[in-house]
């Protein structure tokens, strides 16, 4: 029963993080606001997990904390250096992304 | 499950979906980016922590308690990286944090 | 070879802690060759740029953890009024603070934990010097005053 308003909760608040990702107004908000985003996802997960008697969603949840990690790292690293790869010394100098 | 561990479960719950919900409050209500960071910082320490310790009391003494130690730990080892790698990237561009008095900052961004 | 032992019986646990299967000897044997392909990775990758970072986990280390548990608790609630109260008395500051560990993870221990606290984050880092956002001077000066980095000191070289 407590399970069910708390996932209430968790809903309510990824729709805040929701409305600050796209209100922005820079970059990092957003970037910060889509990691932030990921964490709920996680929890969610694994009340769902719960919530449908399947112990499997914890291990989605375990796989989707992983994957928000690096995921947040590359959206930063892309926007710091434009691309994925070796970095070239003159990269990341005069970049500013707003 | 015992009625003790379904009674601790819901406060658990309930207290980290209340620090959830604020924590997205903040995210929202603060002024600047460098202040939302800390609303982001509560939801992933203590709003993350207490509705998995709930969900633990739920689970009992078994496998899913231990895969819920372990998204634990990994968020509670991971989210301060994560946080720092935001911060940083916003602090070498050359973001304004707002109202920090002027002796604080760098000569350039003054 | 003892690294490597040690590496492959915890990650045999690991498996089989995130698996459940006790049982079945075809999937018991698909999770042993994975445990030997990463430990075969691992040490390859070690070779590549030789840098090990062993976590020795002792009571020092323990007791640091439940002391961080417990700022962190009480870190949260002041931030967690301050987010509620309607007049939001902001007063942000960036302050410079040193780190004084002799090691290079016992630096990242201090700065991360500077950032799990909620109402500081580390921003920046020159050297042994941190650049920490602070969302009030009373949370600055608790950094500045405080003995978080004298009890990460205390820890040793790790």
């Amino acid at each position: 029963m407590m399970l069910a308003a708390a996932t209430v909760g968790l809903l309510v608040a990824m729709l805040i993080v929701l409305a600050r990702a796209i209100a922005g107004p820079s970059l990092y908000d957003r970037v910060l606001a889509v990691n932030s985003f990921g964490t709920k996802i996680v929890l969610l997960l694994a009340a769902m997990g719960f919530l449908s008697g399947r112990p499997d969603f914890l291990d989605i949840a375990l796989l989707y904390a992983l994957i928000n990690f690096i995921g947040t790292l590359a959206v930063l690293k892309f926007f710091r250096y434009r691309h994925l790869g070796v970095a070239s010394p003159s990269d990341g100098k005069a970049e500013t992304t707003r | 499950m015992s009625l003790l561990a379904a009674i601790l479960a819901g406060m658990f719950l309930a207290a980290g979906a209340i620090f959830v919900l604020i924590g997205s409050f903040g995210l929202w209500r603060l002024p600047d980016f460098y202040t939302r960071l800390h609303a982001a910082g509560i939801t992933d320490t203590l709003g993350l922590s207490l509705m998995l310790v709930g969900m633990m009391f739920l689970g009992g003494w078994t496998l899913v308690t231990v895969k819920l130690v372990f998204i634990m730990l990994l968020i509670l080892l991971t989210s301060p990286t994560a946080t720092h790698a935001v911060a940083n990237a916003a602090y070498t561009v050359g973001l304004r944090p707002f109202g920090v008095p002027p002796e604080d900052l760098a000569e350039k961004d003054r | 070879m003892l690294h490597a032992l040690v590496m492959g019986t915890s990650l045999a646990v690991f498996w089989l802690l995130l698996s459940g299967y006790f049982t079945s000897s075809l999937l018991l044997s698909l999770g042993a060759l994975s445990v030997v392909v990463t430990v075969y990775l691992a040490l390859r990758a070690d070779k590549h740029d030789g840098e090990r970072v062993a976590l020795r986990v002792d009571p020092p280390l323990v007791r640091y953890w439940i002391w961080l548990v417990i700022e962190i608790v009480k870190a949260n609630i002041d931030v967690a009024k301050l987010i509620l109260s309607p007049t939001m008395a902001l007063s942000p500051r960036m302050v410079r603070v040193k780190a004084t560990q002799p090691t290079d993870v016992g630096v990242v221990i201090y700065a991360n934990s500077i950032t799990l606290t909620p109402g500081t984050v580390t921003v920046d880092i020159d050297d042994d010097e941190f650049v920490v956002h602070a969302i009030t001077q009373a949370m600055a000066d608790g950094l500045t005053d405080g003995d978080m980095g004298d009890r990460v000191t205390a820890l040793g070289a790790r």
